[in-house]
């Protein structure tokens, strides 16, 4: 038990470290950025005296390491700066965006995920059949069209023809439950469709690579029905490289939401990153960034966990 | 448990009976027959041997009485019929209702058949359970109770252990028992005790005989080991590329083998190197001496003040079951790890402990050959590259000296030169490979050779091929050999000197007269004791001698 906790620390510590990293390229990426911060806000009307106060007024007079000093310590206390745009709070801008993303992200998963894991168990144990065969076709053909491609055509077929979803899906904080499910619906299938192939091929491809081992023969002379096999003796095994797989594909569905939330105009974090590029509002693009970046780190961390933790060699040491 | 009250009523009934049965398989986009028309017969209670090479077909033979062929084969003919039940015909609910009920399976490496991720009691338990045979409390009982006829150690609680927590032998007698779990009507032991030491080996025969006899199962026991099958079956069978040479009770077929196969397995014990020529006359010096070396993995001590010498024109075998330092004292002579204390010596000279501060010179002095030469060579170029690497590496030949030498080492090792020198690692045989990484040890024209459980990997004939191979060599090449290995029959056939090994620790060391007479220090006793003999009461005899073993 002592070596899984020190492994679970050492990677709790590397983490902590990769973030840190994260934020110091992050930082100086804007930093290499061309042109002065003031003076696009300012436009036409900058003057010298304007632009200078206004570089004071934000503390970019200051060096940049103390800069990044200042932001590193905010983030840490979480606080993230106020937006140039809007003169309000990044974390209060952040936070309700958060929960709509979180929320979207959540619904996918909870669709993508057990269907993806069934999809790839029940085509490793029809191997070959017309079954195995439709569903790899299905959902390498569902990853393989651009996203706002599959949002459009899913847009067209549920909410133009048929008339059962929205295709704005406009939520806001205080719309209640069925109906935020309702209109998030259309933009969590385009976001099962993207990521289900990699973790339904994940999940076929590392029972099969199991299912020639000597403890699967062993497990056929057994006389044990094929369905037996596959769930006791190959999906335990075969869990490290599918939750690594998942982990990554969460991630996904925080991270790479942007189009889907764009084309559905829903009120998420993709849609205030795009916004704010667009208006040169570093301390936001700063923050989302770095939120990024740490939903990846977290998820991989819980990755990496979960499968040190499925492994019986570390679970139970001689 | 119907099975057993028909199988107590009726002893000598026919059980298994197979027919012209052919198998063929699957090799270059072609069938070829594997199984070439065998006829074999079991009677309720008997124990069938089935021995022969590698590629005899002996275990696909085995399996066959499940009616289960391996991916890439095919049944094409003849019939299986077990109990009455013709397999060939069954459908695959049929099959698997017997398979673990009434047949069951034992299969060599216990190690990679138990699935890792389940205890070992939750593994015996779930063919009984699956098959609606008990419950799993009754199972669970049943377990802890043939756990403890099989000798395992603390019997109640083994089974919740996982299988990387227990050791080799008992994990084939935990395998044992759960082929056992159904009180299936025949057993299959698949080379059940190859990959274990000789001194594990005894105890789970041992276990293994006692257990089929209790319950009188029938069994196929399949070895290539003609002394471990002496102990074990009623009859035997030899088999020969998948065919049949000779078939015989025990007692009759090692009294009076009939065929010249038969008789040539027979014989392969009895090699015997001639005494090195120049022991200790004009070799003053040694050319390796290993000095009071203690070695470490992290901060765990794997050896404990090891000194041994090599002379040229000598072989010095390193015996000991695993886990008792051989190939790590290897590691040590090769630099790959540099001892914690002590040192080696080149010619009075010492080497530098780390590889990587070693010169050419030195490194080209010392090769070694591997136990599994299909890993040991790049299955990705041809042998001209394989051999001619360290030719052009070491000693610095232009290509066309490279293939003049190429083609004069493979005429050493008996291989012919235009047929083999384009060829690449899978196209050869396994005895093959093995020359070929002996010519490649040869190429750096070195003095000394560390041969690491060279000939475990292969049969016994081809074995024998090899040491009369390194043989001849070292008497024309006056080649220094350490010899390590867990075989004492090879040990006998090949050594000058021996050194034995226990726990890191050499326990004995001496000429192999010596150290093949008695008297012997307790544990070479144990280790030359527990070599299966080719008489089929030498089993017997010594667990009298012995005591019940625990």
């Amino acid at each position: 038990m002592m070596s899984i906790l020190r492994l679970i620390f050492q990677r709790l510590g590397l983490g902590v470290l990769v973030l840190f990293a994260v934020s110091l390229i992050i930082f100086l990426g804007v930093e290499l950025l061309p042109g002065d911060l003031c003076q696009a806000i300012q436009g036409q009307s900058a003057t010298e005296s304007t632009v200078a106060a206004c570089r004071k007024d934000l503390g970019l007079d200051q060096p940049a390491p103390t800069r990044y000093i200042n932001w590193l310590k905010g983030i840490s206390q979480g606080d993230f700066g106020t937006s140039l745009a809007n003169g309000r709070e990044i974390s209060e801008l952040i936070g309700v965006r958060l929960s709509n993303t979180f929320f979207l992200a959540m619904v996918a998963a909870v669709i993508a995920v057990p269907l993806s894991l069934a999809l790839g168990i029940l085509a490793a144990l029809y191997r070959n059949s017309w079954f195995d065969r439709s569903v790899n076709v299905l959902t390498l053909s569902s990853i393989s069209f651009p996203e706002f491609f599959v949002a459009y055509i899913l847009i067209l077929v549920f909410s133009v023809k048929l008339g059962w979803f929205p295709s704005l899906s406009d939520v806001s904080p205080d719309t209640p439950l069925l109906e935020r499910l309702h209109k998030v619906f259309l933009p969590a299938l385009t976001l099962t469709l993207v990521v289900m192939a990699h973790m339904m091929r994940m999940t076929r491809a590392a029972i099969i690579n199991l299912m020639a081992s000597p403890y699967i023969e062993m497990a056929k002379f057994k006389g044990l029905s094929r369905s037996h096999i596959i769930l006791h003796h190959a999906l335990p095994n075969a869990w490290a490289p599918i939750v690594n797989v998942v982990a990554l594909n969460l991630a996904y569905l925080i991270v790479g939401v942007v189009i889907v939330e764009v084309v559905f105009v829903y009120p998420g974090l993709g849609q205030l990153i795009v916004d704010s590029v667009q208006k040169r509002d570093i301390p936001v693009v700063q923050a989302c960034s770095i939120i990024f970046a740490a939903t990846y780190v977290v998820l991989n961390l819980i990755a990496d966990i979960l499968s040190i933790a499925t492994n019986p060699r570390l679970l139970h040491p001689r | 448990m119907v099975n057993n009250i028909s199988a107590a009523n009726d002893d000598q009934s026919l059980l298994l009976e197979m027919r012209g049965l052919r198998i063929d398989g699957m090799r270059d986009d072609q069938w070829h027959q594997i199984v070439k028309g065998i006829d074999l017969t079991l009677h309720r209670g008997e124990v069938l041997g089935l021995i022969g090479e590698s590629g005899a077909g002996k275990s696909t033979l085995g399996i066959a009485a499940m009616g289960y062929v391996k991916p890439g084969c095919r049944f094409s003919g003849g019939s299986i019929h077990f109990d009455g039940i013709d397999m060939l015909a069954a459908s695959e609910e049929q099959k698997q209702a017997l398979r673990g009920v009434r047949i069951a399976y034992v299969a060599q490496s216990a190690a990679a058949s138990f699935n890792p991720a389940h205890q070992l009691i939750d593994q015996f338990a779930e063919t009984p359970v699956q098959h609606h045979q008990s419950t799993k409390s009754e199972a669970y009982a049943d377990a802890k109770d043939l756990y403890g006829k099989l000798l395992l150690p603390d019997p109640e609680r083994i089974g919740f252990r996982y299988p990387h927590q227990v050791s080799g032998g008992q994990l084939q007698r935990a395998m044992t028992a759960m082929a056992m779990s159904c009180r299936p009507d025949l057993i299959i032991f698949d080379e059940p005790t190859t990959a274990l030491d000789v001194t594990t080996q005894i105890e789970v025969l041992m276990t293994m005989k006692d257990i089929v006899e209790k319950f009188n199962t029938a069994a196929i026991y399949i070895t290539h080991d003609l002394a471990v099958v002496a102990q074990m079956a009623d009859r035997i069978m030899v088999l020969r590329h998948g065919e049949l040479v000779e078939e015989a009770p025990t007692r009759i077929m090692l009294a009076n083998p009939k065929q010249d196969y038969t008789k040539s397995l027979w014989a392969v014990r009895s090699f015997r190197k001639m005494p090195a020529l120049n022991l200790g006359q004009n070799d003053t010096q040694p050319i390796i001496s290993v000095q009071n070396v203690t070695a470490a993995y992290g901060s765990l001590d794997i050896l404990h003040e090891i000194s041994f010498d090599l002379y040229r024109g000598q072989t010095v075998s390193v015996v000991g079951e695993s886990g008792s330092g051989k190939s790590t004292t290897a590691r040590v002579i090769t630099g790959l790890l540099p001892p914690r204390l002590g040192q080696v010596l080149f010619q009075g000279q010492p080497l530098p402990p780390d590889y990587r501060n070693r010169s050419k010179e030195q490194l080209r002095q010392v090769q070694m050959i591997y136990q599994m030469a299909d890993t040991a060579i790049n299955p990705r170029q041809r042998i001209r590259d394989i051999i001619g690497r360290p030719l052009s590496f070491y000693l610095g030949l232009n290509s066309q000296q490279v293939e003049a030498r190429t083609r004069e080492l493979l005429d050493m090792i008996e291989l012919n030169p235009d047929q083999f020198i384009d060829r690449f690692p899978s196209e050869l045989s396994g005895g093959q490979k093995q020359r070929i990484c002996i010519a490649r040890a040869l190429a750096a024209e070195p003095t000394c050779i560390i041969c690491d459980e060279v000939t475990s990997a292969l049969d016994q004939l081809v074995a024998e091929g090899i040491l009369r191979l390194l043989d001849r060599l070292q008497r024309e090449l006056n080649l220094a050999y350490m010899f390590i290995t867990h075989d004492l029959a090879t040990v006998k056939a090949i050594s000058d000197e021996v050194v034995v090994m226990l726990k890191g620790r050499i326990v004995e060391q001496g000429s192999k007269e010596e150290i093949f007479s008695p008297p012997y220090p307790e544990y070479t006793e144990k280790l030359l004791s527990s070599v299966p003999q080719m008489d089929p009461d030498w089993m017997r005899n010594l667990i009298a001698k012995r005591g019940p073993y625990r």
